[in-house]
């Protein structure tokens, strides 16, 4: 406790209660705000006669489960599920048409390029590289973008979202952190950097830091479709729905671990470098209004998906190329690619992924959005299965190229827990005015993203169960 | 103002200096400052604009990016500076607006404050009402929005709610400057005509209650327990965290009691 003024009596008291504030149980600040609501309870119900009113009275209600001791987790659970199994077994089909309309175009362009005679490598940068990089990136990210944003969006339209940061105000507390972290936690499934500078609504310098730090914990927009892709085609190759419900159970359980770390690393940090009290958030749970739907989908689709979609664009028609040039670069008798996948692999294999996708993670620094495409133009550029007209050809894809279940799970747990984007790292550095809190913003979560997949995959391989 | 040290007018010239200088407040001799405080969304700004009508000055609080508008108004040839206070939902936790409010009406000392209350959910606004009442004693209470209330059918007993609150309670309905005069009328009575007011201190439970009455002889000896009441501070000093203080220590420094800081020795105040 910092006394810059000593003799001052005030703080010389202040310091001398230190016991006080500190001592077990519930704060005395806590005590404070209950007490006083205890009395404005007691007291309104005196002085408020309220007449038979039949409007409210189901708004009321719907608010006695929704933010209950007992059912706010498990409606919470089962909300974020069905959004994500909405998501993964709607995204299907559309998906395979998207896919087959533009490979099928792919063609036509090859066809283009053969009348005019143009040079191989021309070819193979724009039409192998390029826009078959973009093709992948618009089939396999835009449909379950089209359904999960306008899902979200509703629910945040009902104020469901307030409720959300009520039911886990508790929890942050626990964690020593601010209650209003749950706040901007929920801007990071938005967008990381958006989370990092939501934090500035956090009054206390420690607890913004924390916020700041640990923001990344959660799946962005940016990340998300590489879970849900991994996820449908993985777990969901077939339109079953134990599948399609297995896949949207193994996200929720993704999401719910990105959680769960944001907790322990928030109470670890409070407890270690960041020490210090929680302060407490007064929240306005605002009415329940029924959704406008077209504000919905206007922005659901235009402002976020679109948005998504053409950042994710952008950054991946270089990539694209970029990565089809490595591909087919040879030094020697090995492309560059493979030889960087294979400087990476013994690292990767240890922590259950492969050189290619270790280093589609750390190509995808610029933008998470396109690590899923670099790891499957890497896959294609040096492999053999060029032809494919559906979205399950990806699991054909990845299973030829060695991936196991412990691959597409560690690949997962790798997407939420690696490394923040450099956005998100630029935000920091503003956010917080320092190059130690950045460098700490990458390492936290690098860190945890190696051991905890190095701990899963070297469980796995020692119970011999891939 | 009672202030129990040195010259009257001297000190009402420190206090104007110290609203002037903190607050950006600029008072002409003669005016009475009030203070309108709430939570957001109440119609404070509803009841600010009909009172103040177009003679309103806008800026930002000293040093923050919050809006601080005050505004003047005539009843019965004496002069009112209203400030509108940021909304907040209470003055214990530390965002910025709760800060100014805070410390406006702690050491800003207001001849009077207004806090504005929403009728249609009496019980979350009773919240602030009661903080600001531990605070300062010159409180009116102004109940907001009662047309709403009556819309939605609830209908609130005034005189049981001023007789257990002990401070004025004036029902208004800014929107159609219904119950504006009866505040005005409050307002004049509570500063000009000295009208006194039983403020209901927060029953707190027996924990809190026992651990205020161990601290409070050390507080009350300090000199800045003449200014503020005792009580509070004695709860600021349980439940808050080391910033507070450091501010409550800072205001204190600054206060028209210490007229005398060059008498500092060794650190220590003498007063």
């Amino acid at each position: 406790m910092s006394t810059l003024n000593p003799p001052d009596p005030l703080l010389k008291i202040y310091s001398d209660t230190e016991s006080v504030r500190s001592s077990s149980g519930i704060p005395i600040a806590d005590r404070v705000v209950t007490d006083i609501f205890a009395y404005t309870e007691k007291l309104t119900q005196r002085v408020v006669i309220r007449e038979e009113g039949l409007q409210s009275s189901w708004k009321d209600n719907i608010d006695k489960f929704v933010i209950s001791r007992v059912f706010g987790y498990p409606l919470m659970l089962l909300l974020l599920g069905a959004v994500f199994w909405l998501t993964i077994a709607g995204a299907n089909v559309p998906s395979a048409m998207i896919a087959s309309v533009l490979f099928a175009f792919q063609d036509v362009l090859t066809h283009w390029f053969q009348l005019v005679q143009a040079p191989a490598w021309l070819h193979g940068v724009l039409v192998l590289g390029m826009y078959r990089t973009l093709a992948w990136v618009t089939a396999v990210m835009l449909p379950p973008m089209a359904i999960f944003f306008p899902l979200f969006t509703l629910l945040e339209d009902l104020g469901y979202l307030p409720r959300v940061v009520f039911n886990l105000d508790n929890m942050f507390k626990k964690a020593n952190a601010c209650g209003k972290q749950c706040l901007t936690m929920c801007m990071g499934f938005g967008c990381n950097a958006a989370g990092v500078v939501s934090a500035r609504i956090i009054d206390s310098p420690r607890e913004r830091l924390i916020a700041i730090l640990t923001n990344n914990f959660v799946p962005c927009n940016g990340r998300f479709p590489t879970l849900i892709a991994i996820a449908s085609i993985f777990m969901a190759s077939t339109l079953f729905l134990s599948q399609s419900l297995l896949a949207a159970g193994m996200i929720t359980l993704i999401v719910l671990l990105g959680i769960g770390f944001t907790f322990v690393v928030s109470w670890a940090l409070s407890k270690t470098i960041l020490k210090g009290e929680p302060s407490s958030v007064v929240l306005e749970l605002p009415p329940y209004r029924l959704p406008k739907v077209g504000a919905v989908f206007y922005r659901s689709l235009i402002d976020r998906t679109i948005f998504v979609l053409r950042r994710a664009l952008v950054v991946a028609a270089p990539a694209g190329a970029l990565t089809w040039i490595l591909a087919n670069v040879y030094i020697g008798d090995v492309s560059v690619i493979a030889s960087i996948a294979g400087v990476l692999d013994p690292i990767a294999k240890a922590i259950g992924l492969d050189g290619f996708i270790l280093m589609a993670f750390i190509l995808g620094l610029p933008a998470n959005e396109i690590v899923v495409p670099v790891l499957l133009m890497s896959y294609l550029a040096t492999g053999q299965l060029t032809e494919f007209d559906s979205l399950f050809e990806l699991k054909k894809i990845l299973l030829a190229n060695g991936w196991t279940w412990l691959t597409a799970f560690n690949t997962m747990l790798f997407a939420l827990l690696h490394w923040p984007c450099a956005t998100t790292l630029l935000s920091m550095y503003k956010e917080t005015g320092s190059k130690k809190w950045t460098f700490m913003g990458f390492m936290i979560p690098t860190v945890i993203a190696f051991s905890v997949c190095f701990i899963v995959a070297q469980v796995v391989y020692f119970l011999g169960l891939v | 103002m009672k202030l129990k040290l040195g010259d009257h007018s001297n000190a009402l010239q420190y206090h104007s200096r110290v609203m002037r200088e903190q607050f950006g407040i600029r008072t002409t001799g003669e005016q009475y400052v009030i203070a309108l405080a709430g939570n957001p969304n109440v119609g404070k700004s509803t009841v600010f604009n009909a009172l103040t009508g177009l003679h309103q000055h806008t800026g930002n609080w000293p040093g923050k990016t919050v809006d601080n508008a005050q505004g003047n108004y005539s009843y019965r040839n004496k002069s009112f500076l209203l400030v509108d206070l940021p909304g907040t939902y209470s003055l214990l936790a530390h965002s910025v607006e709760e800060e100014i409010a805070r410390d406006f009406i702690c050491f800003g000392q207001p001849d009077a404050t207004i806090v504005v209350l929403d009728a249609t959910s009496l019980e979350r606004n009773l919240n602030l009402a009661l903080q600001v009442m531990e605070i300062s004693s010159k409180v009116i209470i102004c109940v907001n929005l009662i047309d709403e209330a009556r819309k939605k059918k609830l209908s609130i007993n005034f005189d049981e709610l001023e007789k257990e609150l002990g401070v004025p309670i004036v029902p208004t309905a800014a929107r159609n400057r219904e119950g504006l005069a009866d505040l005005q009328k409050a307002v004049y009575s509570m500063v000009v005509e000295k009208k006194k007011t039983w403020p209901k201190q927060i029953p707190y439970s027996e924990e809190v209650e026992q651990a205020i009455s161990a601290l409070l002889p050390k507080v009350e000896e300090l000199s800045l327990a003449r200014v503020v009441n005792p009580k509070w501070l004695a709860l600021r000093l349980l439940d808050s965290d080391v910033s507070f203080i450091e501010t409550i220590s800072r205001y204190s420094a600054i206060q028209p009691l210490r007229t005398v800081a060059s008498q500092r020795q060794g650190g220590e105040f003498t007063l």
